[in-house]
């Protein structure tokens, strides 16, 4: 896991470095002189070598220190912090619409395989991963914000806004996210479950008159949980900083917002800060699904 | 108690919670009146002297004021100075003397201390501040409310560098006074309340703001705070804002679409555009230090077969946005001048093959550096590419991001034109920096020279209209920039806002919510 991280790390200093532009010229504006730009990186210690600034940015990444933000003006471990409420909400309800839609619709689509049902769910499942999420996004916007006045359009609450208001505000971005997503979990169960059907305890269970709800439910989801547990785990990991599009449609103040604003600012140290964060994330994610499937298959544990 | 009862009775709550909320609980539950404003991104700073970005001046022009400002005319008044200033004969020292009463939002007295280190910040990191400097030989205050500044030359522009809203020459406590600057202590009529990146920026009223006594105008005159909050919301995505001021969650919404015009007109009792005319212009630098621009003859062909009319069609559209003609001043402002206008629009292919001959072009590739981060800028860049092939150019686009597109223009060698834009300004050494020295373009020539010192040194207003006329007839002569024309700016606010008058810095002292 650490060498993960320190391979992460490298590669992120390697990869914002390498990239053209730079955070004062953007921070100074159309005005800014060579010489005024050059004054203002010696403040920010951007005029050092690069493996100088590498060095120190280890040396603090060590005693736990992300730096500080070159635009937000406070620690990037503070930005993140505060983007770190609406983010895991968003990944936790989007997941939950998600696995609502896809588990069921594809435990159906399997045990219809073939079938119109089957057809139905698998067709919506492929709609559903190829409509773009800022064009869904805006339809559910106009509908339900615009029209209806049931949403907020855009925003994660005004200042001082109750958790109520806050998780209210979230509600369409997760319908959206939770849409989308769901045909990936949708397609890895149907699949699974297909797998599962064809084996002979199946078989078995049938021949001794189980109810057939018995049979897919206990006897054959069971046996498919690992890979829908995987994809579900991935999907929670792909949101925490993968959600952009739907953050930035519904100015939702996600870590996904914070990146790319950072990314076209140039503004290193939450870049590599953040993408540090998001990465330890995946891994941990990845820990606790490896966890999880000694709960959900005992034969792992053995 | 069984677990099964539980997390029904749990779901259950949690459904109706959820229910409840999605129905009926108000969303915007409101104690003090506010503002939602919703702006075009995050500020990438709230220091107002540092950056001239327009984002962070419409926010931070209720916290921090300028010594004059601007009224309705575009004529300089005074805001926080008392009045005008007394300028010597040979117009080399200005005496200003401040308004006395003036509360900071620390709760002191803003005095001349204040104002000095105000300004000596300002000339050591706004960029507009520094060009400044350079014209300055002394700054020093006399007792606790006047100052005087002595100039190296005449210098006419200062007033209006003084004056301009963006970059702005804000006068802050002396004490908070700091780089990075961390705490924002002004004179304004809101004071800073709060930040939440990606979130909004929270200005509260200022309870002791000291206004002036003369009817509001432009930004000038006198400023009532009447909302108690104003909460500037980033919405970066441009149709979210049409949907947020449709759904009536902005009481403005600053920057939209054009396309989305017709969508607001059909919706009259919700929301009502905003159009400000003459909002800015793009223009388009050329490299006159390197490369196959450094010939002013190669530049002259370029600029004729160059048609800014179909461009601003490109770029904006509807014809209600764009005004395509040559002056770079707007007619009846004091600065207009048909000089050198002829040579406006002439996308004349034929006569621009003849001139780049003439130049002993050779077919060398001319590069044009833009950026997708504003659309018009990519839409009037692929238009001018065809142009100058027509011309019998080589033209390449070199589509890059902002951050890079503002690093690369800086090196000579990278680049032969790029694509940029600036607000339309009432004095001209405001904008574009090419009028200075060092911007990129790197622009300097005995014309321009002598054209701008004439300028510059004259401070008689009513002369200087007709000097600027010669100083855009050498702009049109030498071509070190186009200027493409004018467009206009689309917002929209809430029918429940009153009070508000369109600005190119939208402002929101002196409006009120109706109600």
């Amino acid at each position: 896991m650490l060498l993960v991280m320190a391979l992460v790390a490298v590669m992120v200093f390697v990869l914002t470095r390498a990239a053209s532009g730079d955070p004062i010229g953007v921070l100074l504006g159309d005005q800014a002189t060579e010489q005024d730009i050059a004054r203002i990186k010696i403040v920010y210690g951007l005029d050092k070598p690069l493996l100088v600034q590498f060095g120190y940015w280890c040396k603090e990444l060590l005693q736990g220190n992300l730096g500080d933000s070159i635009f937000l003006q406070r620690p990037v471990t503070q930005a993140l912090w505060e983007r770190a409420e609406p983010t895991t909400l968003l990944a936790l309800m989007a997941v939950f619409i998600a696995t609502a839609i896809g588990v069921p619709f594809g435990i159906l689509s399997a045990v219809f395989r073939g079938k119109l049902v089957d057809q139905v769910c698998s067709g919506l499942a492929m709609l559903g991963a190829s409509i773009p999420s800022f064009w869904f996004g805006l339809i559910l916007m106009q509908i339900f914000a615009v029209s209806l006045g049931w949403f907020p359009v855009s925003g994660y609450g005004e200042p001082g806004a109750s958790i109520w208001v806050r998780i209210h505000a979230l509600m369409l971005p997760s319908v959206v996210l939770g849409v989308l997503n769901s045909a990936l979990i949708l397609r890895f169960t149907r699949s699974s479950m297909l797998d599962v059907l064809g084996e002979d305890y199946v078989r078995t269970a049938r021949a001794k008159g189980l109810d057939e709800s018995v049979v897919v439910l206990k006897h054959a989801l069971r046996n498919a949980l690992v890979p829908i547990v995987t994809v579900i785990g991935l999907t929670v990991a792909l949101m925490i900083g993968g959600a952009v599009v739907t953050e930035t449609v519904f100015g939702l103040p996600g870590v996904g917002n914070l990146v790319v604003s950072a990314v076209l600012r140039r503004d290193y140290p939450v870049i590599q800060g953040a993408l540090l964060v998001v990465a330890g994330i995946y891994v941990l994610i990845n820990f606790f699904v490896d966890l999880l499937y000694t709960v959900v298959d005992p034969r792992v544990r053995g | 108690m069984s677990a099964v009862p539980f997390i029904r009775r749990r779901t259950v709550l949690t459904a109706a919670v959820l229910v409840g909320v999605s129905m009926g609980v108000p969303v915007f539950a409101q104690n003090k009146s506010a503002l939602n404003l919703a702006m075009i991104g995050e500020p990438p700073t709230l220091d107002i002297m540092s950056t001239p970005a327009d984002l962070v001046c419409i926010i931070m022009q209720h916290v921090f004021e300028p010594l004059f400002t601007f009224d309705a005319k575009a004529a300089i008044v005074p805001m926080l100075a008392e009045s005008l200033p007394k300028v010597s004969a040979d117009g080399k020292l200005y005496s200003i003397t401040l308004r006395k009463g003036v509360m900071l939002h620390n709760g002191r007295e803003l005095n001349a201390d204040d104002v000095v280190a105000s300004l000596k910040r300002w000339m050591d990191v706004s960029p507009r501040g520094k060009s400044i400097s350079k014209e300055v030989a002394d700054l020093s205050a006399k007792g606790t409310h006047a100052i005087e500044i002595a100039l190296k030359n005449s210098y006419a522009p200062l007033l209006s560098q003084l004056a301009m809203a963006s970059g702005m020459a804000g006068m802050m406590a002396k004490e908070s006074l700091a780089q990075p600057l961390k705490e924002f202590v002004g004179t304004g009529p809101y004071q800073f309340k709060e930040r939440r990146p990606d979130q909004y920026v929270l200005l509260t009223r200022f309870d002791k703001y000291s206004a002036r006594k003369e009817a509001a105008s432009g930004y000038g005159g006198k400023r009532t705070a009447v909302v108690d909050e104003l909460r500037f919301v980033p919405v970066p995505n441009a149709n979210t804002r049409v949907e947020g001021a449709l759904a009536g969650q902005f009481h403005y919404a600053d920057l939209l679409p054009i396309e989305a015009l017709a969508r607001i007109e059909k919706a009259p009792g919700k929301v009502v555009p905003i159009m400000t005319p003459s909002f800015g212009f793009p223009y388009l630098v050329f490299n006159t230090k390197e490369g196959v621009n450094a010939s002013q003859g190669v530049r002259q062909a370029l600029r004729t077969a160059i048609g800014q009319g179909e461009m601003l069609a490109a770029g904006f559209g509807d014809t209600r946005f764009f005004i395509a003609e040559g002056n770079h001043f707007p007619k009846g402002t004091p600065f207009y001048s048909a000089a050198g206008t002829e040579f406006y629009n002439e996308r004349n292919a034929s006569k621009a093959k003849e001139l780049a001959v003439k130049a002993g072009y050779k077919g060398e590739t001319v590069r044009i550096l833009t950026s997708r981060q504003y659309e018009f800028h990519y839409n009037m860049a692929l238009i001018m590419a065809e142009q100058l092939k027509r011309g019998g150019f080589k033209a390449e686009l070199n589509v890059v991001d902002w951050a890079t597109l503002i690093q690369r223009r800086a090196d000579s060698k990278l680049w032969d034109i790029y694509i940029t834009h600036s607000g339309q300004f009432p004095e001209p050494m405001l904008s574009p920096p090419q009028l200075g020295d060092g911007a990129p373009g790197w622009w300097s020539s005995p014309a321009k020279q002598a054209a701008l010192s004439a300028l510059n040194q004259e401070p008689n207003p009513a002369k200087r209209g007709a000097l600027w006329g010669k100083v855009q007839q050498v702009v049109y002569d030498e071509v070190p920039y186009v200027n493409v024309g004018k467009f206009a700016s689309l917002s929209a606010k809430s029918p429940a806002l009153e009070g508000y008058t369109a600005h190119t810095y939208p402002f929101f002292w002196n409006t009120s919510l109706k109600g």
